[in-house]
């Protein structure tokens, strides 16, 4: 906890966001959050404005590059399956504080959580199954993102 | 020795001996287990319910109640959005997600969905999380 408390001293100093980002990865992108993650206006907090940042964003056990745990791991394969690999990722093994709190925030007890545009859409049991009835590639083209398995499709029909 | 047998009652109410599974395990040792049985049961009132404790494919210690799959065919379902059926069931599962289980995958159907397909899904395998889990570590600490 004290490394938290360092760094929230020196974002007042700053008045920076408590935001860091490594920058982009080839998919999905990690950053690592210091978070204001208590709020009493919880759409207002940290973690209020970090789910908006991105059309897609998902907190994790580990990296979309090294997933440490199976059902991050299945989240991270379906996204890959459907050509997503521009997201936001969050690892929460990084961070406790983070783990619980998105915990707290979604009122969802269990790690990995998916959002789209804000809005949570499930676990890892919940992108599965929208995935193998096609409801995540009509959500996905709702964001505006062209999956990947309609090429494929596509193609399996020409043939 | 001897088969043991237990007594039941057909179709036609006469007895017929059925053996007994052998049980090497009672609620007693999978108070967990037990737990979400009897709430999911009380919560949902399922037709159909499957707990399945799947600890023994995780980086845990042999005898754990963390990891768990769950199977509920409830009419409680009918016409809820998935996540809502997935939130009623963490809703009845609220303190032992809060305590021991540190997982739980849930298949959340309604009868008729359950009898269009009336299939178990499978968890995918274990990267062994578990072991660089600090979370796990504090938990087992504390136990």
């Amino acid at each position: 906890m004290n490394h938290l408390f360092r760094l929230s001293a020196g974002l007042l100093r700053s008045g920076t966001s408590g935001l860091y980002r490594r920058g982009p990865v080839p998919e999905g992108h990690v950053s690592l959050v210091v978070a204001r993650l208590f709020s009493s206006e919880p759409e207002n907090s940290e973690l209020g404005q970090l789910i908006k940042k991105d059309k897609v964003v998902v907190f994790i056990k580990g990296t979309p590059a090294q997933p440490m745990c199976g059902f991050s791991n299945a989240v991270v394969q379906i996204l890959r399956m459907h050509g997503v690999d521009d997201y936001a990722s969050y690892n929460v093994l990084e961070d406790q504080d983070l783990r619980q709190g998105v915990k707290n925030f979604s009122n969802w007890p269990t790690i990995p959580q998916v959002y789209f545009n804000g809005e949570f859409v499930g676990g890892c049991d919940i992108l599965l199954q929208m995935h193998q009835n096609g409801d995540l590639v009509e959500e996905l083209k709702k964001l505006g993102i062209h999956s990947a398995l309609l090429d494929a499709n596509k193609d399996e029909q020409k043939k | 020795m001897l088969p043991l047998f237990r007594l039941a009652r057909g179709p036609l109410t006469s007895l017929r001996l059925l053996p007994l599974r052998a049980c090497s395990h009672t609620p007693m040792d999978r108070p967990v287990e037990s737990s979400i049985r009897a709430k999911l049961s009380r919560t949902l009132a399922p037709t159909h319910l499957e707990v399945r404790n799947e600890s023994h494919l995780h980086a845990v210690p042999a005898g754990s109640e963390s990891h768990f799959r769950v199977l509920v065919v409830s009419p409680s379902f009918e016409g809820l959005p998935l996540v809502q059926c997935h939130r009623l069931v963490n809703e009845a599962l609220r303190e032992e997600l809060a305590g021991s289980v540190h997982a739980l995958s849930i298949q959340a159907k309604t009868p008729q969905q359950w009898s269009s397909d009336p299939s178990l899904a499978k968890s995918p395998p274990c990267m062994g999380g578990s072991k660089h889990d600090p979370g796990m570590r504090l938990r087992s600490d504390r136990e």
